[in-house]
């Protein structure tokens, strides 16, 4: 049966998302995909659900949703208080719903980013083989107060099996962002090098699903480069010394020199910053590639 | 022979081969040809290889178990490859309206490059432009060939908004704006052509090594193209040369 959520308030910057785009880079189409995928595995694992199921991605300020018709949702990443009809629930275990349930959040306590993963997932509409929304491609980009949700309506045959799965919420007060050399980090001075991974870098509050600014600026003369690929987590330096760290509905390219690449990890990590919070940039390197 | 290209990872998603070498056509046929060859070869998971001026990335959608024999086998794989010539491509032929009700900026590149509008427009459809890649927006065409009377440098300040269709030019560079978006390009004309249909199974008949030609055409006739395109009969006028 195909069920749905109303949404009753809409909450900061909420999206569905599942792991994004593949093969329709070639056209200029970003990947989008979750911020944070090890919430979403998380989720989607405790669900039963495949992997790759679409997922809401609540920022900061959750909405308030309605449901209609038995099922069951699980809640990972960022702690926003999550209650149901009131009464708390907990995080990163299968919680049944009923006809009628509200879902809302309350006060964050941690990191920035939660999800909201449902059995089967959010039967929204499917896009170049992806549900995840982006502006200016999908119809929806963002939740809106009134708009409707689809799933299908089913009772759990999972009876909370997973509740004991070891989950790592560590992260989500991690400061640490693992990072490799990038392709033009050679062309930075040894000082320069070293102030990247000695200084803290506070996020700015301008950050969104396309990029996360550092607010402080690494002086440099480095040239442009002739315009290449870049992905999530490339970290790029602008002539006027902005650092901006590319996240998963970047471009496809990009003119700025890239100077470190974030690991998936550190894309993890840097996911569940709120604007304004510092970070370290962890160098990590390649496995010797030449001398193996 | 050429020098090897240069095979690198990228964080933990994405291995990068840079070939070195100027924007040309001739790097980009190389590049193109290692691409198909990387594309039909056998990937543990779901990659997608996309290419810019002078390197390729492909990217994982998953962590690379093992990066150094990944690395290991696209260097055997570039090694032992044997490369034909790319020869085959298409020429679009784009009509453009250069009327000054679209060509917001013919005015200025008149001034500045001191040449009159009728031979801008010369000198912008003699070219036949070489489609490099396609990013920066869903079906933004990174052309080269621009002649370099007609080299002008960006707007100091942007434009808010950029009507979709607009031709422009920004340095070196000249191309169209797939859909309504801020920009600094001085703008000198505009095309009915559809660069990018996300509703269609492949978005956009436009890729990486094909041809551009612009055409002049009148405002009558651009109005008459839209409509065409918008009842869905029009063809795009267009050559197919197979070496």
């Amino acid at each position: 049966m195909k069920a749905e959520i109303e949404v009753l308030q809409p909450g900061l910057f909420s999206s569905i998302q599942d792991l994004g785009r593949f093969g329709f880079q070639k056209f200029g189409v970003p990947h989008s995909g979750v911020m944070d995928r090890y919430a979403m595995r998380i989720c989607n694992l405790i669900l039963g659900n495949p992997e790759d199921t679409a997922v809401m991605e609540i920022t900061m300020q959750g909405p308030q949703l309605k449901f209609n018709a038995s099922t069951a949702i699980c809640v990972s990443g960022a702690n926003l208080s999550p209650q149901l009809n009131e009464n708390p629930i907990e995080q990163n275990s299968l919680i049944e719903i009923h006809k009628g349930d509200i879902l809302k959040f309350g006060r964050r306590k941690c990191g920035f980013r939660s999800y909201l993963g449902i059995l089967d997932g959010f039967q929204s509409e499917e896009l170049m083989g992806s549900k995840s929304w982006y502006e200016g491609l999908t119809n929806d980009f963002r939740l809106k107060k009134g708009m409707k949700l689809f799933y299908s309506s089913k009772i759990s045959s999972e009876s909370n099996t997973h509740s004991s799965l070891k989950m790592d919420v560590n992260y989500l007060n991690e400061n640490k962002v693992e990072v490799y050399p990038g392709p033009e980090f050679e062309k930075l001075t040894a000082e320069q090098q070293k102030l990247l991974f000695e200084n803290n870098f506070k996020t700015d509050a301008s950050s969104n699903r396309m990029a996360v600014q550092m607010k402080e600026e690494l002086q440099n003369n480095l040239e442009s480069i002739k315009t290449s690929p870049v992905m999530p987590g490339t970290v790029q330096l602008t002539p006027s010394g902005k650092i901006i760290v590319l996240m998963r509905d970047c471009q496809t390219t990009g003119g700025y020199p890239r100077i470190l690449q974030l690991s998936e990890k550190g894309i993890q990590v840097l996911s569940q910053k709120i604007p304004g919070e510092n970070i370290k940039f962890i160098k990590k390197e390649y496995p010797l590639l030449e001398n193996k | 022979m050429a020098e090897f290209p240069k095979i690198s990872p990228l964080g933990d998603r994405g291995i990068l081969i840079d070939f070195g070498g100027e924007i040309s056509p001739q790097t980009l046929d190389k590049v193109l040809s290692y691409k198909e060859k990387i594309q039909d070869s056998k990937f543990k998971q779901k990659v997608e290889v996309i290419n810019t001026y002078n390197s390729l990335l492909i990217s994982y959608i998953f962590t690379i178990e093992n990066v150094y024999d990944e690395v290991l086998r696209l260097k055997q794989l570039i090694a032992e490859a044997n490369i034909p010539k790319n020869t085959n491509y298409k020429i679009f032929h784009f009509p453009v309206c250069y009327d000054k009700e679209f060509g917001l900026d013919l005015e200025y590149i008149s001034r500045v490059n001191d040449l009159t509008e009728k031979e801008i427009i010369q000198l912008h459809t003699a070219p036949v432009y070489q489609v490099y890649f396609i990013g920066f927006l869903p079906g933004f065409l990174y052309l080269g060939g621009l002649d370099k009377k007609l080299q002008i440098s960006r707007k100091k300040t942007p434009r808010r908004s950029v009507e979709k269709g607009s031709v422009g030019i920004g340095e070196n560079q000249t191309g169209i704006y797939p859909k309504n978006s801020p920009g600094g390009w001085q703008v000198l004309g505009r095309s009915p052509i559809e660069l990018f249909d996300k509703n269609m199974e492949i978005p956009s008949p436009f890729s990486a090594g094909d041809k551009i030609k612009f055409e002049s055409v009148s405002k009558d006739e651009f109005y008459r193209i839209e409509k065409k395109i918008a009842q869905g009969n029009f063809e795009l006028k267009t050559e197919k040369y197979e070496g």
